[in-house]
């Protein structure tokens, strides 16, 4: 085996073989697939038992109404699986309140005579847990809908419009406009694409890039210490080039990263599913699994079958979802994964070969780090213009490009950009390599000597 | 013939020149000290060997040969700055360290078993390198620097942080090396601690050789011409006559024996004139040639530079 093969192969399975890359290798899949199933976990489960509420209606509008008989014939507040209501006819707040700890009660609502004066009416729901979402939407969405409908009465009498023909003009004017973005590509093809997808993806992508090089750039930095006060180094360079050793660390820990993301990704996709077999079976929840690129989802035409606008919602998801270029996508990953690896590597190994010790990197990390923050900055706003003058310059900037490019990668970017960024990355990588490798060779075999920028100017210009 | 000849080697560093035109021959199967004090440029020398740093002009030839990379599997290299992977066990770092001077995997496996055995480590092998003292490390350290049959074993401050005992051991396994055809070179500030089992030696100082060649006819070069030697008899005649020739230095009585140490001032009388003027007068009880310490020479030589300059 060839000399830096040996070096790439120790620095790769010394960092494989260790509990830490393990235990993130496991953990962050589960962390993944906790957050993408979770949301659909607990929309399911939060009802999970029977809350009773307790209701006093000072205005008198949200009671029951009864016939002649007395019985229940419309439910304002409406009492579903999980919530039913009770109202508590002539007692007063304060006393109510005072009972609320010892009885079956989970929450009480007050609704204030006044709650029909305001545009926005006002009701209070008084609890000793923090009241889920789901509860509170249902209370507040069954309030709004009949104060429209006593509004909507009141001014129809005003204009002598019957309560029927107020309800033939709602159900006619009840409109909903799903509006999808359709992409035109050469040759008149079209494709749908949703840009919802492509941010959450592009952030994804931007994100696992900036975490990637930093974790990996200083684990070579920590590498090239280790080598340095442990006083191994001048016995590796007597039988290896100073700059085969750079590399042969260098290009192991890449290797080491690409065998993360690669686990990350094929575990976190067998446990959505597991996760998706096991738990979640309601019709709508699949679907939305299917966002999960890969899965095994339906094909279109059992979609159509379901006229349910939330399953349309979906399929139209879907529909973007396979028209995003995955492999384009991934493949632009991997490169600039490994193009900004590279060049921050470089940096990263020629400060781990600069100083004595970690502490001592303070004074060099922040220039690697600025562009660094810098390019998740700029992410932030590419995502809502992913072709407007910011995105654009800082995708072609080699020390921000990897960051930038991803996120506008998703909304399918001019080929001449990608050349042109691609290929100052490269250009600039290659440089900086250079660069480090000049650094690293004079500063590895360098010790008690307090290193600044003028001393590192000085290295480079020396002479083999 | 010299195994390793250098000439005119010049390396600077920014402002700062490390050798000024060095010549050296180190003759084959030697060991050859190479001396001076901290700073001198002789880490730098041994770089430039080893082809980590590259000399700005000059020339440096391995058995006749043009330094080049293939040499790097004939140099076995202990350098100053020694150290092993803390976290690494410590039989595969050796492999991996052996396997990097180019030994095949099962060859230097091999090598190794037997080395640590001879050395009585071999329970070593699956601890990490941080559960070993400092002494088990260095000599792992050396197993790992002699296992591939270097031609040219250089050693830079081999005896600092080694024990008497370990000491020991490496000396006797140096000699054995020289016995088996290696040439060695040390490199030490520490002069006393190599003399006597170097046969050639260099003086460097500031960068500049300023004395060399085989290690008896230095020392004969800076023999200063003292003898110290015990007398029972007339001491004060004795002392009479010695000062038209010799300058006494020293003189101690007790129980009746005079001590004497003095200086040879005319270089045409030999030690036998001395002796034979003492026995006119009384019995020797001993006698010495004062040889001058590596460290004494060493001092001298720089000062006689000096005053060249």
């Amino acid at each position: 085996m060839s000399k830096i093969g040996l070096i790439i192969q120790r620095e790769y399975l010394t960092r494989v073989k260790k509990k830490t890359f393990v235990i993130m290798t496991i953990l962050g899949p589960l962390l993944f697939a906790a957050l993408m199933i979770a949301p659909a976990l607990l929309a399911q489960m939060e009802d999970g038992e029977l809350k009773y509420v307790a209701v006093i209606d000072d205005s008198y509008m949200f009671s029951p109404i009864t016939d002649s008989t007395g019985k229940v014939y419309r439910q304002i507040l409406k009492d579903t699986e999980y919530i039913k209501f009770d109202y508590l006819y002539g007692m007063s707040l304060d006393s109510a309140k005072a009972q609320l700890p010892d009885s079956k009660y989970y929450a009480l609502l007050y609704i204030p005579h006044t709650v029909v004066n305001m545009e926005q009416g006002e009701a209070q729901l008084f609890s000793y847990q923090q009241p889920n979402l789901g509860l509170k939407m249902h209370i507040a969405n069954c309030m709004e809908k009949h104060l429209e409908d006593v509004k909507l009465i009141e001014k129809g009498n005003e204009f002598g419009i019957s309560q029927n023909q107020i309800g033939e003009i709602l159900r006619v004017v009840n409109s909903s406009v799903e509006l999808y973005t359709i992409k035109l590509g050469e040759g008149g093809k079209e494709t749908q694409s949703s840009t919802e997808i492509s941010m959450i993806l592009g952030y994804i992508a931007g994100f696992l890039i900036y975490m990637f090089v930093f974790m990996y750039g200083s684990q070579v930095m920590r590498g090239v210490i280790e080598e340095k006060t442990s006083r191994i180094v001048e016995v590796i360079v007597s039988s290896v080039r100073p700059f085969q050793l750079m590399m042969g660390k260098i290009i192991g820990v890449a290797l080491v990263g690409l065998t993360q993301f690669l686990l990350w990704v094929v575990l976190t996709f067998g446990l959505v599913s597991i996760a998706q077999a096991v738990f979640i079976d309601s019709v709508k929840v699949e679907n939305m699994t299917q966002v999960v690129p890969g899965g095994t989802g339906n094909t279109l035409n059992d979609n159509e079958q379901v006229i349910d606008q939330g399953a349309a919602e979906f399929s139209a998801m879907f529909n973007s979802i396979k028209a995003i270029n995955f492999p384009l996508v991934l493949g632009m990953f991997v490169f600039y994964f490994l193009g900004g690896y590279l060049l921050y590597a470089a940096m990263f190994a020629a400060i781990g070969a600069a100083v004595d010790n970690e502490t001592d990197t303070q004074q060099f990390m922040l220039p690697v780090t600025i562009p660094l923050v810098l390019g998740i900055i700029v992410m932030v706003s590419a995502i809502n213009n992913p072709n407007g003058s910011l995105a654009y310059w800082f995708s072609l900037i080699p020390f921000t490009s990897p960051i930038v490019m991803m996120v506008r990668i998703p909304f399918e970017v001019p080929i001449q950009d990608v050349i042109i960024s691609a290929g100052l990355l490269i250009i600039t990588f290659i440089f900086m390599v250079w660069l480090a490798a000049k650094i690293y060779r004079t500063g590895i075999l360098m010790y008690g000597k307090k290193v600044n920028y003028r001393e590192l100017w000085k290295w480079i210009r020396y002479k083999n | 013939m010299s195994f390793l000849s250098a000439s005119q080697v010049v390396k600077q560093y920014s402002g700062h020149l490390a050798l000024d035109r060095l010549d050296l021959e180190v003759p084959q199967n030697s060991i050859f000290g190479l001396l001076g004090p901290n700073g001198a440029g002789k880490t730098t020398f041994i770089r430039i060997i080893n082809q980590i740093t590259a000399p700005d002009s000059g020339s440096v030839l391995i058995n006749g040969e043009k330094l080049s990379p293939k040499h790097i599997h004939h140099i076995g290299y202990l350098p100053e700055e020694r150290g092993l992977y803390k976290k690494m066990k410590v039989g595969e770092q050796a492999l991996y360290l052996c396997r990097l001077k180019g030994l095949s995997r099962p060859e230097a496996f091999r090598q190794l078993k037997f080395w640590f055995e001879k050395f009585e480590i071999t329970e070593w092998w699956d601890k990490k390198v941080e559960e070993l003292s400092k002494g088990m490390q260095q000599k792992v350290q050396f197993i790992i620097t002699i296992l591939h049959k270097p031609k040219l074993l250089i050693f830079d401050e081999p005896f600092s942080g080694f024990d008497p005992i370990n000491t020991n051991l490496l000396k006797q396994e140096i000699l054995r090396l020289r016995y088996e055809g290696a040439t060695i070179l040390f490199s030490t500030h520490n002069m006393s601690s190599v003399e006597e089992i170097c046969d050639h030696i260099a003086l460097i100082n500031k960068s500049k050789k300023i004395l060399d060649g085989n290690i008896n006819d230095v020392r004969n070069k800076y023999a200063s011409g003292i003898y110290e030697f015990s007398f029972r008899g007339y001491f004060q005649k004795l002392a009479a006559t010695l000062t038209a020739s010799y300058e006494i230095l020293e003189t101690k009585e007790a129980d009746g024996i005079n001590t004497i140490k003095l200086r040879l001032l005319d270089k045409s009388l030999s030690e036998n004139d001395l002796i034979r003027q003492m026995l006119n007068f009384g019995t020797i009880t001993s006698f010495n040639m004062v040889t001058p310490s590596m460290n004494d020479i060493f001092i001298k030589a720089v000062g006689d530079a000096r005053n060249q300059e």
